[in-house]
């Protein structure tokens, strides 16, 4: 867009109008920037820093908070483990897989856009239903997959009921689920330039050979995006484990987001559950930054 | 896709040549059908649990416990469907007339007034300020939500909005990052003569807004609207924290009581049934609303998908 070229210095009548008009508009925006983002990013620093129960007033402990979830919290330790457990599974399988699925999806196909609905619908489907279905779905007792096994004389898997399958369960849902991934995907895939898929045609590439050395370095960069906010996403899971298994069997899924509002709701220790957020913040941005460094000779911008 | 590519002096083969010399017919005819075999498997098993979910709600007792499974339920009950939505304890009428006008509707008409409005001002209004304050807008999208949970609850909590939709619904109207990103990018593609010629004739920027940018944007706002509802109508965090009381319930929260009365301590009759066809009805306004406005979704998702 065309931005006139204003001396920084000059404020005419005219510009102090549009300067203020141009606020007006976003003021909403900027109300609630302040008042949703800022204020309680700054506060939580301060909460941080107190033991509070919500009730009464917080009383400023210093570090204490921080200290505690370091040194003396066990808990906070197995939540760690578990969560990057999670998080270090769930973020590239579900990123494959949807790429997997795209990629398909992105040839001729009789019935595509149907075999797109299937597998994007379960996208869209509440997460409480998800999760009163795949409970259903994974029960040793009335499950249709442990009846089956039952029914053909086989051993039953106990999915959510044992620590060392709930885990892995819970994944097994969460790609189930990445149907908007792979929408975005599709859509980078039809975006690879055709030319280049014909030169390395010409130069004799196989389809696998295309696929691994011209669809992978074109969408590199959408990978890599939908990986970093499957890691965002994960950190942050909830409503799934919650709904699930609450955080259990055994603790084996009590992850950071269910010991975050266990902390805040249950043992109603506010200060120390914004302590956890703001780890919490720090440990995803530090994560974030060193996928893409880490990434950076992996991924292939065009134009670049 | 394939013809409109420009064919290279290279590829292009003279009449009547065989399409791949190097693949031999059997050999791609193979790989055609083991493609759709693999699509089919996959297909199946991304659609059983939600034809689990339907064909359970339509069975009885000894249907649903039947080893080996029932794939076709047969009596059908589809009273069922009826029965768990209003016979049971729980009283899901209410649980959908709170869904929807003390939650859904109010944050999507905030949602799309207030973002249309910050978008009009960040697409089509030329001030000094203006791209500082938009790349700062589009840096909130980073800010991952449990960060700002638990001091946002002391907020509300000291504003005496617990226990009500304040919390969930009054955010909603000062503009979403996503949405307002979403409906710039769309407000940039109109003509700049519009807009120039409804000033020349005297009117107002509002009335810009609202008379010439919104009506020729109703593809971006269907988004807005339609994302924005269907965020609402799945939360379960949301109420979970905020609507603790019962007659104040949200459908989700209703579904989840539904599972913890008929299946934690023993399992009720007809248990499983009632909580599928609950999971159904709740779920299929979107499925249906999805086959109607597939353009729509797809749209959205390319743009706030990752978000959901």
């Amino acid at each position: 867009m065309p931005v006139p070229m204003v001396k920084r210095s000059q404020w005419s009548a005219r510009q102090v109008r549009s300067e203020l008009r141009g606020l007006l508009f976003v003021c909403p925006w900027l109300i609630g920037f302040l008042a949703w983002n800022i204020y309680p990013l700054l506060s939580s620093i301060y909460y941080s820093l107190t033991r509070y129960d919500i009730v009464r007033p917080p009383v400023f402990t210093g570090l204490t908070n921080y200290e505690y979830l370091f040194t003396g919290d066990n808990t906070f330790r197995l939540v760690l483990r578990n969560t990057l457990y999670y998080v270090g599974l769930s973020a590239p399988l579900g990123t494959v897989s949807a790429f997997l699925l795209a990629a398909l999806l992105n040839s001729r196909i009789v019935g595509r856009s149907l075999f797109r609905a299937i597998f994007f619908i379960p996208a869209i489907v509440p997460a409480v239903v998800t999760a009163m279905v795949w409970r259903f779905l994974l029960n040793v007792h009335f499950g249709v997959i442990n009846a089956t096994l039952r029914g053909l004389g086989l051993r039953t898997i106990p999915f959510l009921s044992s620590p060392d399958l709930a885990v892995p369960s819970l994944i097994l849902i969460h790609m189930w689920a990445q149907g908007s991934v792979m929408v975005i995907f599709l859509a980078t895939l039809q975006d690879v330039p055709r030319s280049l898929l014909d030169a390395a045609t010409v130069d004799g590439a196989n389809a696998w050979q295309k696929f691994r050395h011209v669809t992978i370095p074109i969408c590199s960069p959408v990978i890599l995006f939908a990986l970093v906010t499957g890691f965002i996403g994960g950190f942050q899971t909830f409503t799934l484990p919650w709904l699930l298994t609450q955080g259990g069997p055994n603790q084996a899924t009590e992850f950071y987001a269910l010991y975050l509002y266990r902390n805040a709701f249950e043992y109603l220790t506010m200060g120390r559950a914004c302590a956890l957020a703001w780890i919490l913040f720090v440990i995803i941005v530090v994560f974030t930054v060193m996928l893409f460094k880490s990434t950076g000779r992996f991924v292939y911008y065009a134009g670049a | 896709m394939t013809d409109r590519a420009v064919p290279s002096a290279f590829t292009s083969r003279a009449p009547g040549a065989p399409r791949r010399v190097r693949t031999p017919r059997a050999a791609a005819l193979i790989a055609q059908i083991a493609k759709y075999v693999v699509l089919v498997i996959l297909a199946a098993s991304y659609m059983l649990p939600l034809y689990w979910m339907v064909t359970s709600a339509l069975k009885d007792d000894p249907q649903v416990y039947r080893i080996p499974p029932v794939w076709f339920p047969n009596p059908a009950h589809w009273e069922n469907f009826l029965n768990a939505w209003t016979a049971g304890v729980l009283d899901f009428n209410l649980y959908l007339v709170n869904t929807v006008a003390r939650y859904a509707l109010p944050c999507t008409i905030g949602a799309v007034l207030s973002s249309a409005l910050v978008a009009y001002g960040f697409a089509r209004l030329r001030w000094r300020m203006r791209d500082l304050l938009f790349s700062i807008c589009l840096m909130t999208m980073m800010v991952p939500g449990w960060v700002t949970l638990v001091p946002l609850f002391i907020t509300f909590k000291k504003l005496g909005w617990v226990n009500t939709y304040l919390p969930l619904v009054v955010p909603a109207w000062f503009g979403n990052a996503y949405f307002i990103f979403m409906l710039r990018q769309f407000f940039l593609t109109i003509p700049q003569e519009l807009s120039d010629a409804a000033r020349i004739d005297g009117a107002g920027e509002l009335s810009i807004l609202f008379r010439i940018i919104l009506p020729l944007s109703k593809p971006a706002l269907a988004v807005v609207t339609l994302f924005q509802f269907m965020w609402a109508w799945n939360d379960f965090l949301g109420p979970l924290i905020y609507v603790s009381r019962r007659e104040h319930w949200p459908l989700t929260r209703g579904i989840e009581y539904l599972r913890s009365q008929t299946l934690q301590s023993g399992i009720h009759e007809l248990a499983f049934p009632y909580l599928m066809a609950v999971s159904t009805i709740v779920t299929l306004p979107i499925i249906i609303t999805f086959f109607l406005a597939q353009r729509t979704f797809i749209e959205g998702i390319s743009l706030t998908g990752l978000k959901a």
